[in-house]
């Protein structure tokens, strides 16, 4: 299963904003509470955490149970301090990882 | 006639005795799966604060997906920062939905997300600050459609 990632954040900042970074992932989050057409239960496999990394520093970090909707959406907020590459990593309870970044630039 | 009416004070006193002795019990046996869970996340329960703002739509028309935000006022200095916020529902079979840890890197203690609900139900945002406060906010939702329901 491809999972795509979408990352949306401003390219371009003022030193000391705040700016709003928003992101998305494919991804079922299969609660293991469903079953299939055959009445057979669906395994879990859900995505159980997510991190957000500004140059190598985690900045914020996200724990996702089984509550948490198919195809997680978050919003969150960071101090741009410098240009950088924003990481975004999403690790899934297989330990299966999907990765993506996006460079912003400080002015 | 005197000896009656003491027979009852005493009969009364004693009734008041029982009730503040059974009450507590009371109290923790309506402790249910989301309280357990709140202590399991932060160890202790928080104070309900107007400092958390919680916004989830009044119907929720799918229970697979229902917006939520949150925010905490904070002003996310070194000092002064919101370390942690959880998102709990009094409804689900799991009552954790989510965590979130944020750092004075974070900026604004703003987030949102979206989170499946099984049934009308209130959700609750939990925040620590770094000075150990726990505070919570709750906002009722009434879920048309809801999640978890075996098809």
């Amino acid at each position: 299963m491809a999972n795509n990632i979408r990352i949306a954040a401003p390219k371009t900042v003022r030193k000391g904003e705040v700016i709003e970074l928003k992101t998305l992932i494919q991804h079922a989050m299969e609660s293991g509470y469903r079953v299939d057409k055959r009445g057979e239960p669906i395994p879990r496999k859900i995505l159980q955490k997510f991190e957000c990394f500004y140059d190598d520093t985690l900045i914020f970090e996200a724990e996702f149970h089984r509550g948490v909707a198919a195809n997680p959406f978050l919003t969150f907020y960071t101090r741009a301090e410098n240009s950088g590459i924003l990481k975004f990593r999403y690790t899934e309870e297989t330990g299966e990882i999907f990765e993506d970044s996006v460079e912003i630039t400080v002015k | 006639m005197k000896h009656l009416v003491k027979r009852r004070d005493i009969l009364k006193s004693s009734l008041a005795v029982s009730f503040s002795l059974t009450t507590p019990a009371l109290a923790l046996a309506k402790t249910d799966d989301m309280t357990a869970a709140i202590l399991d996340t932060f160890g202790r329960l928080p104070k309900e604060s107007d400092a958390i703002l919680l916004k989830i739509p009044p119907i929720s028309e799918n229970g697979y997906s229902v917006p939520v935000e949150i925010e905490v006022e904070s002003p996310m200095t070194n000092k002064h920062f919101v370390k942690k916020i959880a998102l709990f529902s009094d409804r689900n079979p799991l009552p954790l939905l989510a965590v979130y840890k944020l750092t004075p890197r974070s900026g604004l203690a703003k987030i949102s997300t979206r989170v499946r609900l099984g049934g009308t139900q209130s959700v609750h945002a939990i925040a620590e600050m770094r000075n150990g406060d726990l505070i919570s906010a709750k906002a009722k939702t009434l879920v048309t459609v809801a999640a978890c329901v075996i098809l």
